[in-house]
């Protein structure tokens, strides 16, 4: 867990792990060298009578000072590296298959969102489309196809550790699995006008049978052709 | 103008040379010096511009909808043009004109020991033109629509369409004002770098050069390598904004992508251009007051050229979710946290000369070494945006503007705060007061990190940039989250406050600061024997260098110093 920020999606973990890991390294790195640099601050400040000595950087008993350090970045940079082309892989480079998808379009400044209804199936006529909240079953994976139609925006909901640009003119695939029920911002990161200090949502991740249930609702409202009057949610079919 | 040519008297009759009096000497002065302080003036006032945009932003986000004394309401639009605004004149017209124009034009010709720079009007015309592209940029916000708001990134579709950005005209003046500060850059990069190579003082080896030189010599040429893409991309953003081209327009066949990679392409050796001066600079100050030779003056020099290839190498990493093919974020996670490997050992270097120095503590040393120890936490969190699984959640939060403001701070301000205590006495030939000088440092390095270390954890909450108003996203409008957006700006308010110490210091000292000697900190480098303020042409009679730069201390020397330009 990131400070107060809860994990809510399959690879939160694997990130905040990442995370974890490189704070370990770089921390030591940091404390070491702060120390070493006050230290030598203190021990080599002016003295009366104590004249500065003649070193060019040649001499092997102070030139491994520099050396091994060298030869420990290294190593911990090839360890991040290993760490965190993992992640990467997992994360954006694979797409496990999908037990349902949605598509996500970004248009200034709002998101809007198509679900594939009761029968699995996007665009089709029991589609059903909600802007500013996004219900998702916890434990189903999710493949989303991010579109925008004007400028670029970028898809964040901080509990999944998700983020993922929209290009207008392209679609692009991601995916996540939400494990932790409960109700979290949708954020756009990146600039996108006037309005986007106001371009967010909410991401409400149910149990399976209420998100059943919610998606039954809203389906069968779909299907009529008929308005819902739920705040949250403007349904119609779009095909 | 002084080539291989052997130390003679310098011609003061020198038509190129002849220069104006008056105020006309600010206009049309071709001497260094001169153009020096232009670029150094123009740099300081618009900071004060820019830290007052950041201190109108902050107090938006500390307490959204106030009425910000000095400047009134912020709406959602003018809070995205004052960032905007803010991080391009930081980067464009604060830390390029002061630390590679301004320290370049002062110290290349000083250092290098020849009168001028090779171009004289060149040089004259770079700043110049400087001039025009910061005077557009400040008419940019006041035609109709106001300033460009996209973002100092620029990214099309948003910066490319009017109805999308809602500012036509602020945008395309904009792009024009870059286009127009990458020019006079260019021709200021082609003067430092002929001078330093076709002008030294008799004697000067490649490795007598000190390390000012070298590094502002490197970081023209990083950034003459690669702004020439981002000057085409400027050009067809602004055919796209005016003239109907689709470049960056992906229903006509464009590519919005394709502008951030020529952006970065630049952006990110951008980096090391300001870095590099700065690192200059810190070196100079650590050997005169640790009284110390450079440790491995040489290896100093090759990792500063490894960082700037490698630079050359890992623009994508500003990409890694933007939409690119993600097998790319594989290679550019390679060679980002590569780069690692010459900064560390570059810092490594400076932090050994200080072993078995005799360091005093005076002004500029506080600044070079708060540089050091401020730019570190820079550095080391830099990984973490490298690590492409991490950036992954960390892309354009928080932890990002915290992070580049550990680099971009210590570089543009505490550098250049560095580099003029320093050089005060040379430039305007007395010297600051040490006092003030010291109530000035602390009152700047510590809110400074007060500003910066609570973005670092509100990054890790998940609080993402450029928004005007957090408590629109309920996970974000925690009170413990906007307790540290109001530290934030406490700190910022005073910090900022701290400045007018230094501004104090600087004009009573520039009027009646004790007179300076030559060499009042006792360096071994060429300019501390011209006479303090150096005459046009600099010396009467032009020196010969015998030795390195970093001599101090040489056993068998009764002296610890021994300058460059004194026979053996």
């Amino acid at each position: 867990m990131l400070l107060n920020l809860p994990r809510a999606s399959t690879f939160a973990g694997d990130i905040d792990g990442l995370v974890v890991l490189v704070t370990w390294l770089v921390g030591a790195w940091f404390v070491a060298t702060q120390l070493m640099f006050f230290w030598l601050m203190w021990r080599f400040r002016a003295r009366d009578g104590v004249k500065s000595q003649y070193i060019t950087g040649k001499e092997p008993h102070l030139k491994k000072w520099i050396n091994i350090p060298h030869t420990l970045i290294l190593l911990c940079d090839i360890v991040i590296i290993v760490a965190a082309v993992r992640v990467w892989v997992k994360v954006k480079q694979t797409l496990p298959p999908a037990d349902d998808t949605i598509r996500v379009v970004g248009q200034q400044c709002t998101w809007a969102f198509q679900q594939s209804g009761t029968d699995g199936t996007l665009d089709t006529a029991d589609d059903v489309w909600t802007s500013d909240t996004l219900h998702v079953a916890e434990g189903k994976t999710y493949h989303f196809l991010l579109e925008s139609k004007d400028v670029l925006h970028s898809f964040f909901v901080p509990v999944f550790r998700l983020k993922q640009d929209a290009i207008p003119g392209r679609t692009i695939t991601g995916w996540f699995k939400a494990n932790r029920a409960g109700s979290y911002d949708i954020l756009c990161a990146e600039i996108c006008g006037i309005g986007h200090g106001i371009m967010g949502g909410r991401i409400v991740v149910d149990t399976p049978e209420q998100h059943a249930a919610w998606m039954q609702k809203h389906s069968v409202v779909a299907d009529a052709g008929a308005t819902t009057t739920d705040s949250t949610a403007a349904t119609g079919a779009k095909n | 103008m002084t080539t291989h040519a052997p130390a003679v008297a310098h011609d003061a009759g020198h038509p190129a040379h002849s220069e104006p009096t008056g105020f006309l000497k600010y206009c049309w002065s071709t001497d260094h010096k001169v153009i020096a302080m232009q670029y150094m003036f123009t740099g300081m006032l618009m900071a004060m511009v820019a830290g007052f945009m950041a201190y109108v932003f902050r107090m938006q986000i500390a307490y959204p909808g106030m009425n910000v004394p000095l400047f009134g309401h912020v709406s959602p639009d003018t809070y995205n043009a004052l960032i905007t605004q803010h991080g391009s004149i930081m980067v464009f017209w604060v830390a390029m004109p002061v630390l590679l124009a301004g320290f370049g034009n002062f110290l290349i010709p000083l250092m290098c020991g020849c009168d001028d720079m090779v171009f004289p009007r060149i040089n004259r015309l770079s700043y110049q033109l400087f001039l025009l592209s910061a005077l557009v940029l400040i008419a940019s916000w006041f035609v109709p629509g106001g300033g460009f708001g996209g973002a100092w990134t620029a990214y099309p579709p948003l910066s490319a369409v009017g109805k999308y950005n809602l500012t036509p005209m602020g945008s395309t003046m904009w792009v024009i004002a870059v286009a127009l500060e990458f020019v006079a850059f260019l021709l200021g990069g082609i003067n430092f770098i002929v001078t330093s190579m076709n002008a030294r003082a008799p004697g000067m080896k490649a490795f007598d050069v000190p390390l000012a030189v070298w590094m502002i010599v490197v970081a023209s040429l990083l950034f003459m390598a690669s702004v020439g893409p981002l000057i085409a991309g400027a050009v067809m953003l602004l055919f796209d904004q005016n003239l109907g081209t689709a470049f960056y327009n992906p229903t006509r066949g464009g590519d919005p992508v394709l502008w951030q990679h020529l952006f970065w392409f630049f952006g990110h050796p951008e980096v090391y251009v300001v870095l590099l001066p700065a690192m200059g600079i810190v070196a100079e100050i650590i050997t005169v007051f640790a009284r110390k030779k450079m440790f491995a003056y040489k290896t100093v020099i090759y990792t500063v050229v490894a960082t700037g290839v490698l630079s050359f190498f890992v623009w994508a990493h500003h990409q890694f979710v933007a939409g690119i093919d993600p097998r790319m974020a594989n290679v550019f996670t390679v060679t980002t946290v590569i780069i690692s490997i010459p900064i560390a050992e570059m810092c490594f270097l400076y932090i050994a000369t200080l072993y078995g120095g005799s360091i005093r503590f005076s002004t500029p040393m506080l600044w070079a070494l708060a540089f050091m120890s401020e730019f570190l936490i820079g550095g080391v969190t830099g990984i973490y945006l490298g690590a492409s699984g991490a950036d992954i959640f960390f892309h354009d939060t928080y932890f990002v503007v915290a992070h580049f403001h550990y680099t971009f701070y210590p570089i543009a301000i505490i550098g250049t705060l560095a580099g003029i205590t320093f050089w005060f006495p040379k430039m305007f030939g007395r010297m600051m007061n040490e006092t003030l000088g010291k109530i000035h440092f602390w009152g700047t390095i510590i809110p400074f990190n007060f500003i910066f270390i609570p973005m670092f954890f509100l990054g890790l909450s998940g609080e993402h940039r450029r928004i005007y108003d957090y408590t629109n996203f309920p996970d974000l409008a925690t009170p413990s989250m906007q307790a540290l957006r109001i530290t934030s700006t406490v700190a910022l308010v005073v910090m900022l406050l701290f400045q007018f110490v230094f501004l104090f210091n600087f004009i009573m000292s520039m009027i009646r600061g004790k007179r300076a000697e030559k060499n009042p900190w006792k360096s071994n480098t060429l300019e501390w024997t011209a006479d303090s303020p150096p005459p046009h042409g600099n010396w009467a009679e032009m020196p010969t260098v015998y030795r390195g730069p970093y001599e101090y201390a040489v056993p068998g020397r009764e002296r610890d110093y021994w300058p460059q330009d004194e026979r053996a």
